[in-house]
């Protein structure tokens, strides 16, 4: 007799809400995870799977409830559980990583307390095990974090402490939801390097939660697939990145960019329409109204979940053709943008120049440095930048959180005041402050933020909030401006009767095209982007980056893109540049950033990515130790402190030179660019065997 | 911390001079000359050019100012121009007197305020919930004149459990006051529990959301340890700045209350000196209320600072 599955949830559905309010957010749900076994969950917003993780420790708020199906953890029913049988599983049985692990400790109670209180309270040892639960995550100085404050720790050590308490109880399931979302690269690699090494040594079960097919990819054994509230498609890592059955799925690894892939010569294909919401699903397959081979018997009946050769379930009526490669599901793309057509001298021609930009922020003086006569400490968030954008080109800007990525746009836009430097747009240096530009230069840039939530006026329906740049920047005649807003929501694929929406009526990725839209609206020379497609779901971004592609052909714009993300980065942009604690470190045509040389920084970077690809084979360069605070930022070169190709003093003392290979790659590092490609392999690219022969048509 | 407390201490100190500063502008605006409010009118010129330079009225303003200040600041508040009696005392004897009422009515109001907050947030809109909404909100749509006669009616006149007359002596110590600061006391409360109340109950909503919240759920502990230690420590702090603004209004703002009740406090004080045109009386009074509040407002800081590590730890 085999012991009882760590997890088995079966024909289960949830629902929020009471009478006509009532969502029913998940749909007859079978999932099953052994113990030992690494299970991922993946899917977008709305597809319920953070439902889906709390609904397996029975934690649904309080207006959510079970309407069906069981669950059992190691062969006892949660549901018929008593309060105290609950809590005391909980305690003991299943533990939950959450996302935002800042938000999930209390402001006011120290680390130490809080691990401490998931032990049994009898418990003598309590203050040892909470330094025992510390070291083994990884936090050596774990004294100092048990005393101190959430807020006083970085991101990573915090997520570091959340995992130390869920390692308290032994438990046998793990679930940890989207717990490096909101993480640096780097970190998430370290974090993710540390749950698979705790887990594999403690045989327990896990249901990793993302909406990061990379990184269920580099850690899981199996992966369910979540669409609106179902599961459509299951089935272990290797075969679901090889041959997804799914057309859902196929949509997804199409969205994402691999590194690699340029938008010049292969466009993502996104998938096309959005989530239906809970209350008005179709009545056949939910995924029939966004299905590239949906048929009358699709959109009429609801395809059951069903086996595929012992390993494999999935919910699609096409499943067979697709299998055997009859069918391929895979949405219809646009064509590769055609080569721009410009003449050289053009080409030359630089929008946008940046030059010895720096931005330092006084620091306030406490009483004690007045009193020891210590001077004003100052926080440098960029300490020296060039740039150069050329027209119809794009310049991503990579760098993690802290790196000064944002600060540099915010200097180039006028929003902050740089410190040093010059700004020049088409030869005309810029004025420092935003107040003391002119019209004509507000006109020519222009910038999309992060948020279109909180960047959208919400009592301004879209028309107004496009009709004022139009009016006011561009110059639009009244008798014009109707037929322009027209032009502009066209441009960015939206129907003219979107000028009459507020912003609560549209969805993410529609609200981001209407920002896009309004940065276009004054028919800017150049753009700048600021990790403006990060908070969308892949198939949305994907949708938003081709347009972003589409559109700068258009209208002949230079891009500024911002972004935390090295592949996203890599498939928009021409040039890339990556900066750490507000220093340039290295620039690089796109065509050879994936090549060595790299500085050991951006080598850090790429080793750390996730891949879409189980059986990728990546270097493991991980960085040691946290962010050095840009108050007492590091002299010499500023990545020394964490550099794994720490040469000795002269990184200390001296400031790096700025090498060059032939292709236009720049590194500023002391080690010869000989010697880092001698050591160095090319970044690795996933392969796309998903794709198929027939992917070259 | 230290650094927090000077710098807050400073703030406090500048607040304190510019409001002395507006309280002497406002009063010298006001209309009607001063000697001739104390003569009368049919005082004579001689005798009031000799009022007004005995009373240091013919000197220039700032001039004015200063040794107003100066002297309310060495402790020599004057006499009143209606009474001819000694200033200080009398504004000490009723600002301890005030001072026992706010005791009293916050000992009474912030308890049970926190409690029906509290409650209605643990059962928010269940029955209880609604119950103590409806309640408090329909008790603090009545003026207090209403409630404080009604109390009174009741009390006083059918029950004979308290007295309806509150105006104590002038040496009266707490415990010889006591049962007659309690009907002015619950109709104070009646006023500010609603509005503490419902901010309570808010705070604690607000809180109830956050995932920290799920993290000590899940950690398997009782419910009640996760309502106390987690929920409640964070959800209160915002009722410490209410409460400081309350006791503020408890010091000097209660004249309805203590005329209903004829309690001899520092509002009473307060319509008293404006009736007579009493310009140093009500400038002491002004600037002792405006003190009160401001240190009211610095304590609550210093705790809110305290209890908050994110402020405590900067």
């Amino acid at each position: 007799m085999t012991a009882a599955p760590a997890l088995k949830i079966a024909g289960l559905s949830v629902s929020y809400g009471n009478g006509s309010g009532q969502r029913t957010v998940l749909r007859d749900i079978d999932l099953t995870i052994e113990t030992g076994q690494f299970y991922g969950l993946v899917g977008e917003s709305g597809s319920g799977k953070s439902t889906l993780a709390l609904a397996a420790m029975r934690y649904l708020g309080a207006d959510g409830r079970i309407t069906g199906g069981s669950i059992e953890l190691g062969g006892v029913n949660l549901l018929a559980m008593s309060d105290p049988e609950l809590r005391r599983t909980w305690r003991e049985a299943v533990k939950l990583v959450p996302q935002d692990p800042l938000a999930s400790l209390n402001p006011r109670l120290r680390i130490g307390q809080q691990i401490a209180e998931g032990f049994d309270r009898r418990d003598a040892r309590s203050e040892e095990r909470v330094l025992e639960l510390l070291a083994s995550v990884g936090l050596a100085d774990g004294l100092r974090v048990a005393r101190s404050f959430p807020h006083q720790l970085s991101g990573g050590m915090q997520q570091r402490v959340m995992i130390a308490a869920a390692l308290a109880g032994s438990p046998e399931l793990l679930i940890l939801d989207e717990p490096t979302t909101n993480l640096d690269v780097t970190t998430e690699a370290t974090i993710l390097d540390l749950v698979r090494d705790l887990v594999r040594a403690r045989d327990t079960a896990v249901l990793y939660v993302s909406h990061s097919l990379g990184v269920i990819a580099r850690l899981c054994d199996r992966v369910a697939v979540l669409y609106a509230g179902e599961l459509v498609e299951d089935a272990p890592v290797s075969d679901i990145y090889q041959r997804p059955l799914h057309p859902y799925t196929r949509g997804l690894l199409d969205s994402v960019p691999r590194l690699g892939q340029n938008r010049r010569d292969d466009l993502l294909r996104p998938i096309v329409g959005q989530i239906p919401q809970a209350n008005s699903l179709p009545d056949g397959c939910v995924f029939a109204p966004r299905c590239p081979v949906a048929t009358e018997l699709t959109r009429e009946q609801r395809p059951p979940l069903e086996e595929v050769g012992g390993s494999r379930r999935v919910r699609c009526h096409r499943w067979r053709e697709i299998a055997d490669g009859r069918l391929n599901p895979r949405q219809q793309g646009t064509a590769a943008a055609p080569a721009e057509q410009q003449p050289a001298s053009a080409r030359d021609e630089h929008v946008l120049t940046v030059t010895g930009l720096e931005k330092r922020y006084p620091l306030r003086r406490s009483l004690g440095d007045l009193l020891a006569g210590r001077s004003r400490r100052q926080v440098h968030a960029v300490a020296g930048v060039d740039l150069a954008i050329g027209r119809l080109r794009t310049l991503g800007l990579v760098g993690e959180s802290g790196s000064g990525k944002s600060t540099v746009a915010r200097c180039v836009i006028g929003l902050t005041p740089p410190s040093a430097g010059e700004v020049t747009l088409l030869d005309v240096p810029l004025a420092r402050q935003l107040s003391a530009r002119d019209r004509p230069v507000l006109r020519r840039l222009q910038m999309v933020f992060q948020n279109a939530d909180e960047a959208l006026n919400p009592y301004l329906t879209v028309g107004r909030s496009l009709r004022r740049p139009l009016a006011r920047l561009a110059g639009v005649s009244p008798a014009e401006i109707d037929a322009r807003l027209a032009q502009l929501l066209q441009a960015v694929r939206l129907s003219p009767d979107y000028a009459e929406r507020y912003p609560h009526e549209l969805s993410g990725g529609e609200k981001q095209r209407i920002a896009i839209a309004r940065a276009f609206a004054a028919s800017p020379d150049l753009l700048l982007f600021d990790e403006s497609v990060s908070g969308l779901d892949v198939s949305v971004q994907a949708a938003v980056l081709n347009l972003l592609g589409q559109l700068q052909q258009e209208r002949a714009t230079a891009y500024l893109f911002i972004s935390h993300d090295l592949a996203v980065v890599s498939y928009l942009a021409d040039d890339i540049a990556v900066v750490y604690l507000g220093q340039l470190m290295e620039t690089a045509p796109a065509s050879v950033v994936l090549q060595p040389p790299f500085h050991p920084y951006t080598e850090a970077l790429l080793s750390a990515l996730p891949l879409l690809d189980p059986q990728a084979k990546q270097d493991r360069i991980r960085l040691d130790g946290e962010l050095p605070s840009p108050v007492d930022r590091p002299g010499g070169c500023p990545f020394h402190t964490r550099c794994p190709r720490f040469l000795g003093d002269i990184c200390v003392s001296e400031e790096p030179p700025w090498r060059e290979t032939s292709e236009g790659k720049r590194i500023y590092c002391h080690i010869p660019l000989d010697e880092l490609e001698a050591t160095q392999s090319p970044a690795t690219l996933p392969a796309a065997p998903w794709e198929g022969p027939e992917a070259n048509d | 911390m230290t650094s927090y407390l000077l710098r807050r201490s400073g703030f406090l100190l500048l607040t304190l001079l510019l409001t002395s500063l507006t309280i002497f502008v406002i009063t010298q605006l006001l209309p009607g000359d001063v000697a001739r409010i104390v003569l009368g009118r049919e005082a004579s010129e001689a005798a009031l050019a000799g009022l007004r330079r005995q009373l240091g009225l013919d000197r220039p303003l700032p001039i004015q100012y200063l040794s107003w200040l100066g002297n309310f600041l060495v402790g020599e508040w004057g006499t009143s121009f209606s009474t001819g009696q000694a200033i200080r005392p009398l504004v000490l004897e009723r600002l301890g007197n005030s001072l026992m009422l706010a005791g009293l009515t916050l000992a009474i109001a912030v308890p049970s305020a926190v409690v029906l907050g509290v409650v209605a947030a643990l059962n928010e809109n269940r029955p209880l919930d609604n119950l103590i909404s409806i309640a408090s909100l329909s008790v603090v749509g009545l003026p207090e004149f209403v409630t404080g006669l009604v109390l009174i009616q009741l009390l006083a006149f059918e029950l004979h459990i308290l007295p309806a007359n509150s105006s104590i002596r002038p040496d009266a110590g707490f415990i010889e006051a006591l049962p007659m600061l309690v009907l002015p006391a619950i109709t104070a409360t009646l006023v500010l529990l609603a509005y503490i109340a419902r901010l309570t109950r808010a705070s604690v909503l607000e809180e109830l959301q956050k995932p920290y919240v799920r993290t000590a759920a899940l950690k398997g502990i009782p419910r009640r340890q996760v309502t106390y230690r987690h929920v409640l420590g964070n959800a209160l702090l915002p009722t410490i700045t209410v409460v400081a603004i309350s006791f503020g209004w408890l010091i000097s703002g209660l004249i309805v209350v203590e005329n209903v009740f004829n309690y001899p406090g520092l509002g009473s004080l307060l319509t008293f000196a404006i009736d007579r045109r009493d310009l140093p009386l009500l400038q002491a009074i002004t600037l002792v209320a405006v003190l009160g509040f401001a240190l009211a407002n610095l304590a609550a800081d210093l705790l809110y600072a305290y209890l908050n590590p994110r402020i405590r730890l900067q």
